[in-house]
């Protein structure tokens, strides 16, 4: 019986959309006059506000359509005179000037990078030396994933991490003369996260780490890297905090690449999310270059840069990604036009 | 009064106790108070009107006990008493009060006290060991980074970035002289102003560098092969002419023009109108070069 009585109320219910869409029409076709004083959004009823919805979404449809037919028959119409085509507004394209971009002449800042912690590897003095362990346990993605970190960068060593406790690794390490300390962190038997030391209290930046693929996971890829010392491409670095991170990453590579081994690592960032790509180029000629992508491929978000070494309770934020629920905020802190380093 | 037999026959074996806990091989007893954990005749504490137990609060150990005589005051049942923080003392303590008490509630007692002392020593040598400390992921913040990153992906266009920064760096000269790209080479030629004697120099250099190649074969690629100015038609014609003859006979010298044409070629494409050696017509896949200094025999010109 309630089955029955629900069909005949949406029996009578359908006709009773019917009706008043016939009804809705009229009053628009007679209310063509005045402006309606509905919205879709005011019927209380759900399926019929949909169903209006719906037309109204269709209507909205095919009214683009029509516009986008005119503008094109007028600009076959015009043929040379047609203005330019308009270009699609992206996040690129609106972006606000930072004051925080890096001018590259700006003498305050080149003052700065000659004596920060990383002036004696610009300088030439250090050489680097990467250490690189896990949390506690690691499974195997993640033990393959620093392996392969490994073979990518030059003079990197890897140490099973077996509970030792962070601050007292990075006094070890200071005595070993390592300048470089990158714990990757896992999680539910994959990678996620990054914190990289540089050492003589150097700043500490702890990274969230997504996609991660490995090599053999890779498609028409080439074979294994070379032990010659990779190029460095650092993309679009270009605010005061983009400036250090890119420093960061740069001071992980010895200084003098070996152009023989043709690889190159790159860190693009782009909105905040720096892409990590390991490649073998080869140029055709001067003006084409092949690229054939050998090592992992990760990319980071940067979360946190503290200014000594990893300390997590007394440690001097310098910067924190602070993420907010309801409003999409969008700051792009390390990023502005491109600016390239070597 | 107070039946404990009574008592024991009812909530242990025939009806029902809120504090048991059945699983397949033994009876649990969730009361806090008992001193065991099992559910037994003697470690029942409703069904034993003279017990004892061992609890602790916060750290420190207290030795609890129930007599009959004041089993009708359920709010003063439990006499607490405080036991040192020293083991042996504790352990004193514990047989002081519990002098003439049954031996197994005596025994039971100091088990129970020992195995919480140890487990209160874990958990001090715990805390001052890494904590694993636990951040909760917003499922929300999580899913709007990926397709943030999704989109940052698209948009990086990573491949073509990492192309221009290289070619800008071989034109900025970082490499150095590891690759030679004639181009390069001959824009630098046209900016300086004896650009004629340099070619006619290095004309001389690659005829003789060309004798030295004679002979060898070489797969050649014919799309670098590029077609310089029609400047001599004369040999265009005479080429339609006699096509057919000359490739069946000389194939290998066709081989070794095409080299020669390979070596011109990749050294640098506009000086090729100044050695003269122009006509060249793609056809059917054979490429005949001919060459006005070092002409071979007149078997590849004969009509």
């Amino acid at each position: 019986t309630r089955t029955g009585s629900r069909q005949h109320t949406q029996g009578g219910g359908v006709e009773t959309k019917e009706e008043q869409e016939e009804k809705m029409e009229k009053s628009e076709q007679a209310a063509a006059a005045f402006p309606p004083s509905f919205s879709v959004s005011e019927i209380k009823n759900k399926q019929r506000r949909h169903l209006m919805f719906m037309k109204f979404k269709q209507e909205k449809r095919k009214q683009k359509l029509q516009l986008k037919k005119k503008k094109k028959k007028e600009r076959e119409a015009l043929g040379d005179k047609a203005p330019p085509k308009e270009v699609p507004k992206t996040i690129e394209n609106q972006r606000v000037y930072d004051e925080t971009t890096v001018n590259p002449e700006d003498e305050e800042v080149a003052f700065d990078e000659g004596t920060d912690e990383f002036c004696s590897y610009f300088n030439g003095l250090t050489n680097p030396k990467v250490l690189i362990t896990t949390s506690d346990r690691p499974r195997g993605r993640t033990v393959r994933f620093c392996e392969q970190l490994a073979t990518v960068i030059p003079n990197a060593y890897v140490y099973y991490r077996r509970g030792l406790a962070l601050k007292r690794v990075v006094p070890q390490c200071i005595a070993r003369n390592f300048t470089y300390v990158m714990v990757v962190n896992e999680d539910r038997k994959v990678p996620n996260g990054l914190v990289l030391c540089h050492l003589p209290d150097g700043p500490t930046a702890h990274f969230k780490v997504s996609s991660v693929r490995l090599r053999k996971e890779m498609k028409r890829r080439g074979k294994e890297p070379t032990e010659h010392s990779p190029e460095v491409i650092l993309n679009n670095f270009s605010t005061r905090l983009g400036h250090s991170i890119g420093r960061l990453f740069a001071a992980l590579f010895p200084q003098d690449p070996q152009f023989v081994g043709r690889q190159v690592a790159t860190f693009h960032n782009q909105r905040d999310f720096i892409f990590f790509r390991f490649h073998r180029y080869i140029f055709k000629n001067e003006k084409k270059v092949g690229i054939q992508e050998l090592g992992p491929r990760f990319t980071l978000k940067l979360r946190s840069l503290q200014k000594g070494t990893f300390d997590s309770k007394f440690g001097e934020y310098e910067w924190v990604l602070k993420v907010s629920l309801s409003a999409v905020t969008v700051f792009f802190k390390m990023q502005e036009e491109l600016c390239c380093l070597i | 009064m107070q039946h404990d037999d009574v008592i024991w026959d009812i909530i242990g074996n025939k009806q029902f106790c809120s504090f048991k806990v059945k699983t397949k091989s033994q009876n649990f007893c969730r009361n806090e108070y008992n001193i065991t954990g099992l559910c037994n005749r003697s470690s029942c504490p409703l069904a034993n009107s003279q017990y004892a137990t061992i609890r602790e609060e916060k750290g420190q150990c207290f030795l609890y006990m129930k007599v009959i005589e004041r089993a009708a005051f359920p709010a003063k049942m439990w006499e607490k008493v405080k036991l040192s923080k020293n083991y042996e003392k504790a352990l004193e303590q514990i047989d002081e009060n519990l002098i003439y008490w049954p031996r197994f509630i005596r025994h039971k007692c100091k088990q129970r006290f020992t195995k919480i002392t140890q487990y209160l020593i874990r958990m001090r040598k715990l805390v001052l060991k890494r904590q694993r400390k636990l951040v909760p992921l917003s499922r929300k913040v999580e899913r709007r980074e990926k397709r943030k990153e999704e989109k940052a992906l698209i948009a990086a266009q990573l491949d073509n970035a990492i192309e221009k920064e290289l070619l800008e760096r071989l034109k900025q000269g970082t490499y150095g002289d590891i690759y030679n790209f004639p181009v390069h080479a001959f824009d630098r030629a046209l900016e300086q102003q004896d650009e004629e004697s340099e070619e006619e120099e290095e004309d001389e250099e690659e005829e003789e560098e060309d004798d030295e190649d004679v002979g060898k074969s070489e797969f050649v690629a014919e799309d670098e092969v590029e077609e310089s100015d029609l400047s001599d038609f004369e040999e265009m014609n005479k080429l339609r002419t006699s096509s057919d003859e000359e490739e069946q006979e000389s194939s290998e010298e066709e081989e070794e023009e095409e080299m020669e044409v390979e070596t011109k070629a990749s050294k640098s494409k506009g000086k090729s109108p100044a050695n003269g050696s122009a006509a060249r017509k793609k056809r059917a896949y054979v490429e005949i070069e001919y060459e006005q200094e070092t002409e071979p025999t007149p078997k590849s010109r004969a009509t």
